[in-house]
C-alpha cells in the first residue's frame, strides 16, 4: 500500500518538502541536545519525544526514489535509505550521535581541567586530566626511581632503533634479516633489559661485553676474510676475560672507585614500560615454543605427538589467571629450597608457555592447510625433515597464519594486566593503586579512560599492521 | 634396524626429558612439604571452612566444608558464564548482522563497536564498569524504580523474585511439552519424506510449549506470585532492600564486561559465517522459486551455522575462562573463593591450584569433545 506514489517523474514535487522535513527533525534534536530547548513542549510528552523521528521518517520517505538522476541523492538513498526499516535505523543513529555528543564533549574537553598540580585545581564538572598529568610518570614507569628513568627511555629508544634496522637494510644484507630478528635482536634486547634496566653490579659485565664487542668489530674490518671466522670466535671472548679479570676493574669497583648503576629490583618496575617488557619477551619466547609444539603435534612419532597434544590442550583448557596463580604459589614448591626465581621471570615463563599453546594451534592450522603436494615435492627432491620444514613448509604455512598469529599476540598484550595476580603492577595495576591514594580519590573514570585509549592505540595499530603484512605476503595460490 | 632406532631414540629422549622434569618437580615438592610439615592429600576438603562468602546460590556459611565452598565458587562461575553467554550471543548476533547491513550508518556503527571493544583489555573493561561506571549509580534511598519494581542502585540490581507454588508440576509440564515437540518433529519429518504431507509443526509445538504450562496453572495448582523488593531503613543513613532478588554490582559489572567483550568476537564469527555462504547459493535458491524467507531458512542458515557454531563455541569457552577475572573485583567465583580464600587459609597450594585447573580443564575438554562430535555430524559428506 502506498500513500503517495513517488516515481522518477514526480519526485521533484516531494524532494524539497522531504529535505525540509529531515532538516526540521534534525534541527529539533540538535536544539534539544546542545541548547536544551524543547521546541515541541506544547505537545504531550511521548509525542514530543518521538516527533522528530516521525517527521524525519516522512522526509526520508519523500526523498526515496530509484534512479533520480541526481548523483548525491542517489548515493544517500542507496546507502542509508533503502527501505522504511533502514530509514528508521538511520534516523535513530543520527539522533543518538547528536544526543550523546554534548555530554561527551563537555566531560572530555570543555569542562575538563588539566592545569594545576593538585586535586583542588579540578573545579570543572568534566574530567580531571590534572590527575593523569601528575601521575603520568608512575603510569609509565611504575615505582622505578625518578632519577633512573633515563635508563628505561634509553633502552626503549635503542631497541626501537635496532628494531627498525630491517627497513633500512640494503639488498645485500636482506638475507641476514631473519637471523638478526630471530636470534641477535632478542639477545640484544634481553641484555639491555636484564643488565641495563636492572642495573647493579651486574651492569659492568654488560659494559665489558659491549666494549669487547665494539672493539673486536672495529678491528674485524682489518682482518682478512680467511681468518674472520676464527677471529670472531676467539677475540671477543678473550677481550672480555681480559677486561674483567686482567685489567682489574673488578677491584676498583669493590673499592668503590667506580660507581655502577643503581640496582632496581623487578618489584619496582611497572606501568606501561612493564607492559611492553612483558609483551616483548613473551612474544619472543612463545613463538619458537609454539612452532616446536605445532611440529611435534604433527610428528610421526606417537609418543612425541601425544606429549605435545597433552601439553597444548592443558594450557588451552585453563584460564591464564590460574596459570599465574600456579606460577606464584605452586611453582616455588617445585623448586629446590635455596633456588629463588624472580617474580617477573616466573610471570614471563608462565605467560609464554600459555600463549605458546595458542600459537601452536594457529601454526598447526597453517600446516594442515598446505596441500600434500608440497610435502611430497619436497621429499622427492631428497630433502630431510628439517630441510623440508625450514625451506618449504614453514615459510608457506606461516604466511597463511599471519592473521591468526597477530590475534594471538594481540591477546597476549591484552592479557598483560593479569599480572596483578603475582603483585606486579603494570599500567592497569598502577591505576588501581593511584585510585586508592587518599589525595586523589574519585578519579577512577579518568584513569581507566586514559589506559583504554593507550591500549586501544597499541592494539589497533598492531591489528592494522598485521592486516598490511597479510596483504603484502599474499601470494596467488 | 637403523631406521627403527631412528624412530625410537627421539621418542625415548623426549620421554626421558619429560620424566626428568616431572621427577625433579615432584621430588622438590615432597622435600618442601616435608620441611614445612604438611602432607599431601585432599582430606582438607571435608574440614570446616570458617569463612563467609557474600554471594552464594546454595546455602552456605562458615560452618560448611571446603568442598561446599568449592561448589559455591563453581556455581557462581557457571552463573556468570551462562548470563554472559546469553547476552553476548544476543549482542553478537545483532552486531554481526548489522555488520552486513546495506545501511552505511548501521554498518559503520557495528564496525566501530567491534573495533572499540575488541582492542581494550577485558580486565580494564571490568574495572571500568565496576569502579567507574557502576559507582555513579544512586544510593538505595535515591534510586528511581524502573517500571515501579526494578531498582538499579550502587548496591546492585534489585528485581522482583518469583515465588512458586508446586513448581515441580510446572517443570514436569514443560518437560512433557518439550518431549512431545521432539516426537512430533520426527514424526512430521517421516511423514514428509514418506508421504509428502505437511504438518504445521511450528504452530503445534508452540501451542504445546505455551499451552501445557498454562494448563498447569489453571488445573495443576501451580501459582506464581512476585516478591517486590522493598526499601528498609536500618539506621538514620543506612538503607537496604528487603525481599526480591538482589544481584550484586560485581556480578553486573562482570556480566556487562564479559558480554560486551565477547560479543565482538561472536559478531565477527556470525559475519564470517554469513559471508562464507557463496552468493551463488542464494541466487540458485531464488531462481528455483523460494521466497526470501525460505532462502534464509532452508539454504543460507543451515550452511552459515555450520561455519558459525564451532568458533562461537570457542568464544563461549573463552568467556567461561575469562570469567575467572572476577577475582579482580571480588566477585566470589571459583578462583576467588577456592584458589584465593581457601588457599590462603589452608596453605595447600598444590592441591587447590590443581583442583581449580582440573575443573576448568574438564569443562573445556568436555565442551571441545562435544564440539568435535558435532562438527563431524554436520560436516558436508563429500564423495
Amino acid at each position: 500500500m502506498k500513500i503517495v506514489n513517488i516515481t522518477k517523474d514526480n519526485f521533484n514535487n516531494y524532494l524539497y518538502s522531504g529535505i525540509l522535513l529531515i532538516f526540521i527533525s534534525i534541527l529539533d534534536v540538535f536544539l534539544n541536545s546542545f541548547f536544551s530547548i524543547n521546541t515541541t513542549s506544547f505537545l504531550p510528552d511521548f509525542l514530543s519525544f518521538v516527533l522528530p523521528l516521525i517527521v524525519g521518517f516522512i522526509g526520508l520517505y519523500f526523498i526515496r526514489v530509484e534512479h533520480s538522476g541526481i548523483k548525491n541523492l542517489d548515493i544517500i538513498n542507496k546507502n542509508i535509505n533503502t527501505n522504511n526499516f533502514n530509514a528508521v535505523l538511520t534516523l535513530l543513529i543520527i539522533f543518538v550521535i547528536i544526543k550523546s555528543l554534548p555530554p561527551f564533549l563537555s566531560w572530555f574537553i570543555i569542562d575538563a581541567n588539566i592545569a594545576g598540580d593538585s586535586k583542588e585545581s579540578c573545579t570543572g564538572t568534566g574530567a580531571c586530566w590534572t590527575y593523569i598529568k601528575i601521575w603520568l610518570r608512575r603510569f609509565i614507569y611504575g615505582m622505578y626511581p625518578n632519577a633512573e628513568q633515563w635508563r628505561i627511555n634509553l633502552s626503549f629508544i635503542s631497541l626501537t632503533a635496532l628494531g627498525l634496522v630491517g627497513f633500512f637494510a640494503t639488498e645485500k644484507y636482506k638475507k641476514y634479516l631473519t637471523l638478526y630478528y630471530v636470534v641477535i635482536y632478542p639477545f640484544i634486547s634481553f641484555l639491555f633489559i636484564y643488565f641495563f634496566i636492572s642495573g647493579g653490579r651486574i651492569f659492568f659485565d654488560f659494559s665489558y661485553g659491549i666494549i669487547a664487542a665494539a672493539v673486536s668489530i672495529i678491528l674485524g674490518f682489518f682482518i682478512p676474510n680467511k681468518f674472520k671466522l676464527y677471529y670472531f670466535l676467539i677475540v671477543p671472548i678473550t677481550l672480555y676475560i681480559l677486561l674483567k679479570y686482567v685489567f682489574f676493574f673488578e677491584e676498583y669497583i669493590e673499592l668503590g672507585m667506580i660507581e655502577g648503576l643503581v640496582w632496581v629490583e623487578t618489584g619496582a618496575w611497572g606501568g606501561l614500560s612493564l607492559t611492553f617488557i612483558i609483551s616483548f619477551f613473551c612474544l619472543i619466547f612463545c613463538f619458537p615454543i609454539g612452532m616446536a609444539l605445532a611440529l611435534g603435534r604433527r610428528s610421526d612419532f606417537p609418543l612425541i605427538r601425544y606429549i605435545c597434544i597433552g601439553f597444548i590442550e592443558f594450557w588451552r583448557g585453563v584460564p591464564l589467571i590460574t596459570v599465574l596463580f600456579m606460577s606464584s604459589v605452586m611453582f616455588p614448591m617445585f623448586l629446590p629450597q635455596d633456588v629463588y626465581v624472580d617474580k617477573l621471570v616466573r610471570c614471563i615463563i608462565a605467560i609464554s608457555l600459555f600463549e605458546a599453546a595458542y600459537v601452536a594451534e594457529v601454526i598447526r592450522g597453517g600446516l594442515q592447510a598446505l596441500p600434500r603436494g608440497q610435502y611430497d615435492a619436497a621429499k622427492s627432491l631428497g630433502m630431510g625433515y628439517w630441510k623440508m620444514h625450514i625451506f618449504v613448509i614453514l615459510p608457506q604455512a606461516l604466511k597463511l597464519v599471519i592473521p591468526g598469529i597477530a590475534n594471538t599476540f594481540l591477546a597476549l598484550v591484552k592479557d598483560t594486566p593479569l599480572i596483578f595476580v603475582v603483585g606486579l603492577l603494570e599500567i592497569v595495576g598502577m591505576l588501581n593503586l593511584a585510585k586508592t591514594n587518599p589525595e586523589w580519590l574519585g578519579f577512577a573514570m579518568e584513569g581507566y579512560v586514559f589506559a583504554a585509549i593507550i591500549f586501544w592505540i597499541i592494539c589497533y595499530a598492531m591489528s592494522k599492521y598485521s592486516y598490511n603484512l597479510e596483504i603484502k605476503y599474499k601470494t596467488e595460490r | 634396524m637403523n631406521a627403527k632406532f631412528k624412530k625410537i631414540i627421539p621418542q625415548l629422549l623426549t620421554l626421558a626429558f619429560v620424566a626428568l622434569v616431572f621427577g625433579f618437580f615432584s621430588y622438590n615438592a615432597q622435600l618442601n612439604m616435608e620441611n614445612r610439615g604438611i602432607s599431601f592429600g585432599y582430606g582438607f576438603l571435608s574440614q570446616e571452612s570458617s569463612f563467609d562468602v557474600q554471594f552464594s546460590l546454595i546455602e552456605y556459611d562458615g560452618s560448611h566444608s571446603y568442598f561446599r565452598a568449592y561448589l559455591v565458587g563453581l556455581l557462581n562461575t557457571i552463573l556468570v558464564s551462562v548470563i554472559g553467554i546469553i547476552f553476548a550471543t544476543i549482542i553478537g548476533v545483532i552486531v554481526g548482522i548489522a555488520r552486513l547491513s546495506t545501511n552505511l550508518l548501521i554498518n559503520r556503527a557495528a564496525a566501530y563497536y567491534v573495533e572499540f571493544f575488541r582492542n581494550i583489555p577485558l580486565l580494564l573493561q571490568i574495572f571500568f564498569w565496576y569502579f567507574a561506571a557502576l559507582r555513579a549509580l544512586p544510593l538505595p534511598e535515591d534510586a528511581e524504580p524502573i517500571f515501579g519494581v526494578i531498582f538499579l542502585t550502587i548496591k546492585g540490581l534489585f528485581i522482583p523474585a518469583f515465588v512458586w507454588n508446586n513448581l515441580d508440576i510446572f517443570l514436569y509440564s514443560l518437560l512433557a511439552a518439550i518431549i512431545a515437540t521432539i516426537v512430533i518433529r520426527s514424526y512430521s519429518k517421516r511423514l514428509r519424506e514418506n508421504e509428502g504431507k505437511h504438518i504445521p509443526v511450528l504452530y503445534i509445538s508452540l501451542g504445546l510449549v505455551i499451552g501445557l504450562p498454562i494448563l498447569s496453572f489453571l488445573i495443576g495448582g501451580v501459582k506464581l506470585s512476585f516478591e517486590i523488593p522493598e526499601l528498609v531503613q536500618l539506621a538514620k543513613t543506612s538503607f537496604r532492600f528487603n525481599g526480591g532478588l538482589g544481584l550484586p554490582p560485581e556480578l553486573i559489572a562482570l556480566t556487562l564486561a564479559l558480554a560486551l567483550y565477547t560479543a565482538t568476537f561472536i559478531a565477527e564469527c556470525v559475519r564470517a559465517g554469513i559471508q562464507g555462504v557463496s552468493k551463488g547459493q542464494k541466487e540458485a535458491a531464488a531462481s528455483i522459486g523460494l521466497t526470501p524467507n525460505q532462502v534464509l531458512k532452508l539454504v543460507i542458515m543451515p550452511q552459515a551455522l555450520r561455519i558459525i557454531i564451532p568458533p562461537t563455541t570457542n568464544q563461549y569457552l573463552n568467556l567461561t575462562k575469562n570469567s575467572s577475572l572476577a577475582a579482580a573485583i571480588a566477585y566470589p567465583d571459583l578462583v576467588l573463593v577456592f584458589a584465593g580464600t581457601a588457599l590462603m587459609q589452608t596453605g595447600r597450594a598444590i592441591e587447590i591450584v590443581s583442583i581449580t585447573m582440573l575443573t576448568y580443564l574438564t569443562l573445556s575438554v568436555s565442551i571441545s569433545i562435544l564440539m568435535n562430535w558435532y562438527n563431524k555430524k554436520i560436516a558436508i559428506k563429500e564423495k
